[in-house]
């Protein structure tokens, strides 16, 4: 750590100046750290976008019948922000952004393999978001589909459906390019000494998630092309008035979207792995069995993409062949649980906000975990499918999951992203009141949808209304919270905070650099000698 | 530049990362056909009769000819492949020049083909395939559409063997040098690959 | 990695036996379909057409001859695309 400081001349990535200057500069960046940092503004863009639009809906349902909007509006709204949330930030969420910005500097490399490509990346998301968010202005009205788009009614309804798919398409394209060149980096670039089995965890569940980007998304990317194609060629695939079998349709979509949900996942349960590590002190217990369950859980969550279909008309031998590949999942995830505890277990835990993240990840990701398992299985599933259950589920797993991580890495990182240091009191404080607002605004969905209030509408029986008003004052509080933790990092990275190199005493490569680091990561790629958590 | 350019990440050439990019691609490719294939198999597997009339509409003779001259494209670009590596680059352009043609020949064939379809007022859209049967309606949907996609590759193929010829000819691929050809083999085979399964999967339902 | 295998050189002639194979394949195929072996044609189809891919892949895309590593990446991507196709008619067969 000290040999590094004499050479502090050297700009950082966030100083130096090349062709261009300004933010030229950062649009025709190929420096992996400034892809993720665009990454990363974008998708909080549209992040919080998403989450006024999530907050428009709690309203209209404060209470029963119409108070904001009415029905088509709603359809459109719940369509445009399940878009937006899934594919503009979780499914690329913590793997373009953190990956991008310290999955090469974790391997000791001093780039992507192929920097220009992922700027093109970079490029192709934003095309993509930006087509799909127009969707919700142009045309005919935003798309009222739902986010899945059903056959045959997104091939029937006159919304803007054609934009909102190709811009999905494009983003698909993205996502496949991204994972193309993490996989290509990790086997071309880990620095000389680091074998497969010393790369730090985040590593692995970033190589598993590019397998399943590569594998998945073009299943649903020629599936997009042929709802674009059946719309406008009036070719027949999936409208059972001339033959096609709608449930195909859910098949393939599925068969990407249930892998997308590990696409998510994974990268985030790598990140929490490095904060748990890093926040015990100790080195992580079982690293090949957190090696070998992040590719388990890639490899059979291949297979599972049934469960979402079993009210759909499918046939029985396939429900319960899928019930089963999905019990199969909790297996490889409990493993993680399990790893994370017994890491934990004797360690000198250190309590700082990052921790705190990762323990309310935990939380909230075993509550989803547990829900799922009633969705799993097929006799309760059929008891509270399109209720308000599924909806308190997924957000449970791909909020509290992928938007936990988010945020837990943003804070362990962030010192070594902007090199400086947030307020801990601020931050502690404003994760109690998101944590609090997380679990008002969900945990009584999950009641609701027990009581049978199906999901979707604008409109409810007075029944629900007592549940649902917690429910919306639970969002209110959430939106506190938020608002505070994310004005405590931009206060952060305006005031003069002290400059750190390893403020959590981590082991891995990045915090090995200065903060923030300098343009090709190392002044000498290092040569590894020993295991990635390497605690005393 | 060259000598202290071992440091800089753009600098730095190295081969095999993109033929494993490339290969990770086809990969891609294989599962983008492979969402179409399993479509295919299931309205086939549902609709046998209707697939087996409606296939009668395609020429064998037209299907067994585009096979035989995307085989045929298949070994020049691999012998031109051999041929850069063995210093020969007039083999090399000569060989690529014929798997261009062969391509073209491909795409004139098809054009006839889908031509006498669309005379016949079958293309997607029209009056005729709207009042087709459903077994018959999905079989030329996919029809077209598979065909269509798979010649859109031929035409991405042909401009990356395009580029690969130009770079051949002004030198910048030699025989040290040459995983832009052979990664536009390697596409350019993967087309190859999905014919060999549209052929029999269209032309020769029994 | 060594480098050394990356360099292997096919002779032509082993490119021209191989398409000679792929096309005495091909019309053994239309040879096959054009005579009545019930539900075996289509099965009989699709095995030649997967020996043709797989000469494809090993020799004109040299599978044979490059780094274990894309034969091995190759094969577990053909055989998750085959269980997708298997586990998806666990619904064809049995509606």
């Amino acid at each position: 750590m000290t040999e590094h400081t004499e050479h502090k001349h050297e700009p950082n990535y966030l100083e130096y100046r090349g062709k261009y200057t300004g933010l030229m500069g950062w649009l025709t960046s190929t420096d992996h750290k400034r892809i993720g940092l665009m990454y990363f503004y974008a998708m909080m863009t549209f992040f919080l976008s998403g989450v006024v639009m999530g907050l428009l809906m709690k309203l209209e349902l404060i209470a029963p019948g119409e108070q904001l909007m009415g029905a088509q509006a709603y359809n459109g709204l719940f369509t445009v922000h399940g878009l937006t949330m899934i594919f503009l930030f979780v499914i690329p969420g913590v793997a373009a952004v953190f990956g991008n910005l310290f999955m090469p500097i974790m391997i000791g490399a001093k780039d992507v393999s192929f920097p220009r490509l992922n700027l093109f990346s970079w490029y192709l998301y934003m095309i993509g978001a930006v087509i799909v968010l127009s969707s919700q202005f142009m045309g005919d009205g935003p798309p009222d589909t739902g986010w899945t788009f059903y056959a045959p009614y997104s091939l029937k309804t006159q919304t803007n459906v054609v934009a909102a798919v190709t811009g999905a398409f494009i983003l698909g394209f993205s996502s496949i390019l991204t994972g193309l060149n993490f996989i290509v980096t990790m086997h071309r670039l880990r620095a000389p000494g680091m074998g497969w089995m010393r790369m730090p965890l985040f590593c692995w569940t970033l190589y598993g998630t590019g397998w399943i980007q590569l594998l998945a998304t073009p299943v649903v990317g020629i599936t997009f092309l042929m709802v674009i194609a059946e719309r406008m060629l009036g070719i027949g695939f999936f409208d059972p008035a001339i033959g096609g079998d709608p449930i195909l349709y859910q098949h393939l979509f599925w068969i990407y979207s249930h892998p997308a949900v590990y696409i998510m996942i994974l990268p985030a349960m790598g990140a929490i792995t490095e904060i748990v590590i890093t926040f015990s002190r100790k080195t992580v217990f079982g690293y090949s069995a957190m090696v070998i369950s992040s590719m388990a859980i890639a490899f059979v969550g291949y297979f599972v993409w049934g469960h979402h279909m079993y009210t759909s008309g499918m046939s029985t031998t396939a429900r319960w062949v899928f019930s089963f590949i999905t019990f199969l999942v909790a297996i490889p995830s409990a493993i993680k649980v399990f790893n994370w505890t017994a890491t934990l277990y004797k360690g000198s835990i250190n309590m700082q906000t990052p921790f705190f993240w990762a323990m309310g990840f935990i939380f909230v990701f075993m509550i989803g975990g547990f829900s799922g398992l009633v969705l799993g299985s097929l006799a309760t599933d059929i008891h509270v499918h399109d209720t308000a259950f599924v909806v308190a589920h997924f957000h449970y797993i791909v909020f509290g999951g992928t938007g936990f991580a988010f945020f837990a890495a943003l804070h362990y990182w962030y010192p070594k992203i902007y090199g400086k240091i947030y307020n801990g009191k601020i931050a502690n404080l404003g994760l109690v009141i998101f944590f609090i607002g997380f679990n008002t605004l969900y945990f009584p969905m999950f009641i609701l949808g027990i009581m049978g209030m199906p999901r979707r509408y604008y409109d409810y029986l007075e029944q629900f209304h007592s549940l649902n008003i917690v429910s919306t004052i639970g969002s209110w509080v959430m939106a506190t919270g938020l608002i505070i933790v994310i004005v405590n990092l931009l206060r952060a990275r305006k005031g003069s905070g002290k400059e750190i190199d390893n403020p959590w005493d981590g082991r891995t490569l990045e915090w090995q650099i200065s903060s923030p680091p300098i343009l090709e990561n190392f002044e000498e790629i290092p040569v590894v000698d020993h295991e990635p958590y390497d605690y005393k | 530049m060259e000598t202290t350019a071992t440091h800089h990440a753009d600098m730095h050439r190295d081969d095999d990362a993109s033929k494993i990019g490339m290969w990770l691609f086809i990969f891609t490719e294989i599962l983008l056909f492979g969402g179409l294939f399993i479509v295919y198999s299931v309205y086939r597997f549902r609709n046998p009769v209707a697939f087996h009339i409606a296939h009668q509409e395609l020429s064998i003779t037209m299907g067994l000819i585009n096979t035989i001259i995307l085989l045929i494209s298949s070994a020049t670009v691999a012998i031109s492949i051999s041929a850069i590596q063995k210093k020969d680059r007039k083999m090399s352009m000569m060989m690529l020049g014929m798997t261009l043609l062969f391509a073209l020949i491909f795409l004139v064939n098809k054009y006839f083909e889908w031509g006498a379809k669309f005379e016949h007022g079958m293309y997607p859209g029209s009056d005729l395939m709207t009042m087709l049967s459903h077994g018959d309606m999905l079989f030329f949907s996919l029809y077209f559409f598979m065909t269509g996609l798979h010649a859109v590759h031929i035409i991405v193929g042909m401009v990356l063997l395009s580029v690969s010829l130009f770079k051949v000819r002004n030198g910048a691929i030699h025989s040290t040098r040459f995983v832009l050809l052979e990664n536009s083999g390697l596409y350019w085979h993967l087309v190859d690959l999905i014919w060999i399964f549209l052929f029999p999967l269209f032309y020769l339902i029994h | 990695m060594s480098k050394d295998n990356h360099h292997h050189i096919v002779e032509y002639k082993n490119h021209i036996l191989v398409l000679f194979l792929l096309i005495a394949l091909t019309v053994i195929t239309v040879a096959i379909t054009s005579v009545e072996l019930g539900p075996y044609n289509t099965a009989a189809a699709m095995v030649i057409a997967s020996i043709k891919a797989a000469i494809v892949l090993m020799y004109f895309m040299h599978l044979r001859f490059d780094q274990k590593i894309y034969r091995f990446m190759a094969t577990i991507v053909i055989l998750i695309f085959f269980a997708v196709i298997i586990v998806t008619f666990f619904d064809y067969l049995y509606r």
